[in-house]
């Protein structure tokens, strides 16, 4: 039997390398990307584990939800990728820094 | 007491929706009709202001006129309006000096003109809403919707360093009504009600006092102006239009000086007794400090703004030594005392927003006000020299006007306090006059030397009655300020015994 | 009564609006008609109103107009004293005023302001009348100021120069000095007495100083009531133009001559000799106040008279002789010879109207020259101004028989019985006085009427009598300054004029001990011939003589052998230098100091800007933390989230 603990040590895990890979990546927007992917599959990771562990049928229902604006989201985020490779010609995320104070 | 016709809200409400209607309905196209519109709102609040002093029972202290209906209900927030014997005078005089302000800009202001007469009916609409609030939220809320009519017709009509007048004046003033928001908010959770009356009868402890007597001193201080806070007023005089500078000597500077009876001092009596002293100090620091930089102006607009803080000094000086009288029970001195600081806040009105308009008539002429460009006008505009000397006496403190009535019971009362008080407050007569001699003399006496002012036309009939008015008001009043006095005295009377009770004690009831 | 009063005051009032405001309706002859007939009107009445004094039918009436403002348990009042006292002065002061209506016809005919002059005169005369028939302290207050600003009105008359808009400047401002010492004084008769109503605080008085109260301002405990008369009498030395405030008065004769004789030599410039009178029953109770006037006066007296024998212009003589009569006038108040005071007041007023309006005459046929070294042997073109002169200049210097003696020799008298602190000295000052007056009297009587003709060609063809409207009020001057006090004396100095008006205590004998020896004024007179004063002047006119008529350059070389002491007379002891070099100089430095530095730097610079400054220096720092790289936000997100969240479970759990 995995014991609960053992799921959510993964989905900790899973999110850790897509904190990290959003933290260190400096080159690819694409990479960014996938690593938000990476942390949204840890937190459906944790709700699935729950949903079984609780006996609740919502946290299942609620992957589900997440899993479609994700969808949606990476579609939206690679359609603003091309926008922004459009207007820059890189997709470097070192020179995304518009917002700098 | 009812009273079929809601005054209050009418004077509130007139001038308010007659500027917005004149913003977009009338519009920048008809300039006549705009101005017509505006004189017309303008004296029917005027006229509607004089019932309050025809209706109103000056025997009693208690609230009239008033209006009372729920607002935001969940905060208990009251649309509440009411006025005693402080507001009445107030809400006359800025009802009066609104149509002054009008009848002044009929040619002079060609830019925008309906915006401009808009912003000032606005402005009359909201002073008379926070003389009339007796609801601290209310209060709070059409005080600091003054300042934006105020900061928009100097920044839209003022001179060259306006943008920086205008945030200077804005943040000054802004940074200290937030503390008195939360200083009424405190009072408003503590109390279970905003009701100013209510507050006044709150209990609070010796800290609490301190804090909520700083924060509202923050507010009323800069508006005041207090030294040393004051220096947002030069820059704000400087660059206002002439009706801009009029409505801010003659009015904005009186709410400071109305929040201290309306809430500093009843409201924290025990605290306000702890730094009478340190206020008594600021005010004569004005008195004679900002005398003797006054002395030295170049600008003239400059100077009667400066002129304008020394005055205003006297205010709260007579305001402050009343605890000192009190305390040494000469209850007839502290009377003298605060009717000498009431009678000097009208007075002034009077007073600085003539002399800033005969400086509009010279600016209106010259372009220039810079006392240095002039020089013999008195020969070439006789009818104006004469009324200028009237102002200028009258800002010297001079018997027979009124701006003498307010200084000599001040300084009547100061000696009760402290003879020294009194002698730094009488330097007033020496340095006041030297300054406003010094100035008339300048720009009127002397050798025409200069082609400008040797063609210099005199003052129109529009301008000419206008200035005889406030003329023959300020010499009504020194020669008989009875009828203020007399209109004043229960709520002052009210506010000295009751209103000023130590609430670290027991409380006794006030029984209105 | 009440309706008279009103009258006497309000008439001139109407009469100088109406020139005023409506001056170019009515034209310069309705101007000058409409003032005079308010000024003879007022003139009349209070003649009539005298003599019901003099007849005895009258005692005093003391009557509210109507409530200025009631405060408390205070009540203020517009009310009307009228008593021997104000009486007398109303004659003067009406009497006087319509003299310099008159003469103003001829003076001021071709001056474009003529309207405005009488408009402001009749202006002062109904100051000046509200004045002396005030029965408060407020209204004396107000009148006090009232003739202060149409005093300033008129000496600034010719507004177009620039010495003359100077003068008024000065006067106004060295008067609110004085003012400033009197409202002061007013604000501790209220604080001691609760009221400021005259008979309240008269017959309080005497009550009051047997509690001896004290008041400590930081110099040592005072007394009371000696603190009170002190600071009322700094307003008296203010209008009354004593030492150190005198300043004003010289300068004054800027203004139009007959101003000069009206405000700055009969009327107004008494009002403080007026005020202490009316104030005895108060300055009677403080020795040491009572000293501090006699040293004044007799400061005033000796010092202000010697800087008359220096000055060149006409008017200026007599404005020192002004001064100097003054200071007579203050010592006799600080001798508690009040009634010496006043009587001295009253033939000062004729004479002293008299010589400036003389003078005025001779201005007006010298052509606006005033330098005296310029004229000489007018008397041979004007006869009538020489001789109505000549009367002027016997009454000031106190000759026998004329008004001026009689008064003078009062004073004299009285401070020698004196018995206060400093009488000694005020004795002696006010003797040299005597002899200073004659010198300065008849150096410009000789300068100007003898001796020989010093004036242009063209001035000299043009020289001839003054018309009529100048000359008769001169006639009718000049009967009262020499035999008013025939009529007077007896009453006035040594009768029951003004018993129940003036208090002196029994301890200040001085005029009474004078009166034993008064007979009548016929044998005073000759009796002056054998007394000190009478000879002083006659060595003074000789002096005079010898120096300005006979051996002309003698007077030269004296005033270059001793230059310093010349200098330092011509600059006025340096007073004027003082005030203006020091006194203005560090008002204005304090003035631009706390401008530049306190306003500019420290508020503006340092704490309003500043404030300003230091949010947009922290800003410029902080800026840096938003680099932009969304990498960067991450981790800060992170790091404040696991601080969070270390912090709760830390708390909550651990």
């Amino acid at each position: 039997m995995i014991a609960l603990s053992d799921y959510l040590f993964v989905a900790a895990l899973l999110f850790a390398i897509g904190i990290v890979g959003v933290m260190i990546n400096r080159k690819n927007v694409i990479t960014l990307l996938m690593s938000i992917e990476l942390m949204l599959l840890a937190v459906n990771l944790n709700f699935i584990a729950f949903s079984r562990y609780l006996n609740d049928i919502h946290g299942q229902i609620f992957v589900f939800f997440i899993l479609t604006v994700a969808a949606a989201e990476a579609a939206i985020g690679l359609a603003i990728l091309v926008a922004i490779f459009r207007n820059r010609r890189t997709i470097e995320v070192e020179s995304l820094n518009e917002l700098k104070g | 007491m009812t009273h079929q016709v809601p005054w209050l809200s009418l004077l509130i409400w007139l001038p308010i929706v007659a500027g917005i209607v004149l913003l977009f309905i009338v519009g920048e196209k008809r300039a006549i009709v705009a101005k017509w519109f505006a004189l017309a709102a303008s004296v029917m609040t005027f006229i509607f202001s004089l019932s309050l002093y025809t209706d109103y029972d000056s025997s009693t202290a208690v609230l009239q006129f008033v209006e009372r209906s729920i607002w935001i209900e969940s905060f208990g927030i009251e649309y509440y309006l009411g006025v005693d014997g402080f507001s009445i005078p107030l809400i006359i005089l800025t009802s009066l000096m609104t149509v002054i302000v009008v009848i002044a800009s009929w040619q002079t202001i060609s830019h925008r003109i309906a915006m401009y007469l808009a912003a000032f009916l606005l402005m009359c609409g909201l002073m008379n809403g926070v003389f009339s609030a007796a609801d601290s939220i209310l209060f709070y809320v059409f005080w600091e919707a003054t300042l934006i009519p105020m900061f928009l017709v100097i920044g839209i009509w003022g001179g060259a360093n306006r943008v920086y007048a205008t945030i200077k004046f804005f943040l000054y003033t802004f940074v200290g009504s937030v503390l008195m928001l939360v200083a009424l908010i405190y009072l408003g959770l503590a109390a279970n009600t905003f009701d100013i009356s209510q507050l006044h009868k709150l209990p609070l402890t010796f800290l609490e006092q301190h804090y909520i007597f700083w924060a509202f001193l923050f507010a009323f201080a800069v508006k005041v102006p207090m030294w040393p806070v004051h220096t947002w007023l030069p820059d704000a005089h400087v660059e206002a239009p002439t009706g801009g500078s009029v409505i801010l000597a003659a009015i904005m500077l009186k709410l400071g000086t109305y929040g201290f009876i309306r809430f500093s001092l009843p409201i924290a009596p025990d605290a306000a007794i702890y730094w009478s002293e340190m206020m008594i100090v600021l005010a004569l620091i004005a008195v004679v400090y900002i005398g003797l930089v006054a002395l030295v102006q170049k600008d003239m607009k400059k100077l009667i703004a400066y002129s304008s803080i020394a005055h205003m000094g006297f205010v709260v000086l007579g305001f402050f030594i009343v605890f000192a009288l009190l305390a040494k029970d000469r209850s007839d001195a502290a009377v003298l005392a605060m009717q000498g600081g009431l009678i000097q806040m009208i007075s002034h009105g009077f007073i600085s927003g003539a002399l800033f308009l005969c400086i509009g008539v010279l600016y209106d002429r010259m372009h220039s006000r810079n006392i240095i460009d002039y020089g013999g006008v008195a020969a070439s505009m006789p009818k104006f020299a004469a009324l200028f000397m009237v102002f200028a006496m009258a800002n010297s403190g001079l018997p027979g006007t009124s701006g003498f009535v307010g200084e000599f019971f001040v300084i009547l009362a100061a000696f009760q306090a402290n003879p020294w008080y009194a002698i730094l407050a009488g330097t007033t007569l020496v340095l006041g006059a030297a300054y406003s001699l010094w100035m008339y003399r300048r720009v009127m006496f002397g050798e025409v030397l200069n082609q400008q002012v040797a063609e210099l036309s005199d003052v129109s009939s529009r301008e000419f009655y206008l200035l005889l008015l406030l003329a023959l008001l300020v010499i009504l009043f020194g020669v008989w300020p009875a009828p203020l006095i007399d209109l004043m005295s229960s709520s002052v009377n009210h506010l000295l015994s009751c209103g000023l009770q130590s609430k670290l004690t027991t409380i006794q009831s006030c029984a209105l | 009564m009440q309706n008279t009063l009103l009258t006497i005051v309000l008439l001139p009032l109407l009469g100088s609006v109406l020139a005023g405001l409506f001056g170019n309706k009515i034209g310069r002859k309705g101007a000058h008609l409409v003032t005079i007939f308010g000024v003879g009107v007022s003139c009349a009445l209070s003649m009539q109103i005298m003599w019901g004094f003099i007849d005895g039918q009258f005692t005093s009436f003391n009557i509210s107009i109507y409530q200025w403002a009631t405060l408390g348990d205070l009540t203020l009042e517009v009310g009307f004293l009228l008593d021997a006292l104000s009486a007398t002065m109303l004659c003067v002061v009406t009497f006087v005023s319509l003299m310099v209506h008159i003469y103003t016809i001829g003076y001021m005919s071709d001056d474009p302001g003529y309207q405005r002059f009488f408009s402001y005169i009749s202006l002062f005369t109904f100051s000046m009348l509200v004045l002396v028939l005030s029965n408060n302290f407020l209204q004396l207050f107000f009148g006090w100021e009232a003739v202060g600003v149409v005093s300033y009105l008129l000496i600034g008359f010719w507004y177009k120069k620039d010495s003359a808009v100077f003068a008024n400047l000065k006067a106004f401002l060295v008067n609110r000095v004085g003012d400033f010492g009197f409202l002061i004084g007013i604000a501790a008769v209220l604080f001691y007495f609760n009221s400021l109503d005259y008979q309240t605080v008269f017959n309080a008085a005497p009550q009051f100083v047997e509690l001896e109260h004290k008041i400590d301002i930081g110099f040592g405990e005072w007394s009371a009531i000696t603190f009170i008369c002190i600071a009322l009498f700094i307003g008296a030395m203010g209008k009354s133009a004593q030492v150190p405030l005198h300043v004003w008065l010289p300068d004054s004769m800027e203004g139009p001559t007959p101003i000069s004789a009206l405000i700055h030599a009969a009327t107004m410039v008494t009002a403080g000799v007026f005020m202490v009178s009316r104030m005895s029953p108060l300055f009677e109770f403080s020795d040491t106040a009572l000293s501090f006037v006699l040293i004044i006066g007799a400061i005033t007296a000796l010092f202000m008279g010697i800087l008359g024998i220096v000055q060149n212009d006409i008017k200026r003589v007599i404005a020192y002789s002004t001064l100097s009569q003054l200071g007579y006038m203050v010592a006799a108040l600080g001798a508690s010879a009040y009634a010496a005071s006043i009587f001295h007041l009253m033939t000062h007023a004729f004479f002293k109207a008299l010589l400036f309006l003389a003078a005025g005459s001779v201005i007006i046929g010298m052509h606006h020259i005033q330098d005296i070294r310029y004229m000489g042997n007018i008397r041979k073109y004007m006869p009538i101004t020489f001789i109505t002169s000549l009367i002027g200049t016997l009454a000031l210097v106190g000759f026998p028989f004329f008004s001026g003696f009689y008064s003078k020799d009062a004073i004299i008298e009285s401070v020698k019985f004196s018995n206060i602190i400093g009488s000694d000295f005020a004795y002696y000052s006010l003797l040299i006085g005597v002899f200073v007056t004659s010198l300065y009297s008849f150096r410009l009587l000789f300068l100007v009427f003898f001796s020989q003709e010093r004036m242009t060609e063209s001035t000299r063809r043009h020289l001839q009598e003054s018309p009529k409207v100048v000359w008769v009020p001169l006639v009718m001057l000049a009967i009262p300054s020499i035999a008013i006090a025939w009529f007077s004396t007896d009453a006035m100095l040594f009768g029951t004029f003004f018993d129940n008006v003036i208090f002196v205590k029994p301890e200040h004998p001085a005029l009474a001990m004078f009166s034993r020896e008064f007979t009548n004024v016929w044998d005073f007179a000759l009796h002056g011939f054998q007394t000190l004063p009478v000879w002083l002047v006659i060595l003074g006119a000789v002096i005079a003589y010898v120096f300005f008529v006979l051996k002309p350059h003698w007077s030269k070389r004296l005033s270059e052998s001793l230059s310093g002491v010349y200098n330092l007379l011509v600059n006025h002891y340096y007073f004027d230098a003082f005030n203006q070099k020091v006194l203005v100089a560090i008002g204005l430095l304090a003035g631009n100091g706390l401008w530049k530095i306190s306003d500019q730097k420290l508020i503006d610079g340092v704490m309003v800007n500043g404030s300003a400054k230091a949010i947009g220096f922290f800003a410029g720092i902080v800026r840096h933390i938003q680099t932009g790289n969304m990498y960067h936000y991450v981790l800060f997100m992170m790091v404040g989230l696991i601080s969070l969240l270390s912090w709760l479970v830390w708390t909550f759990v651990g």
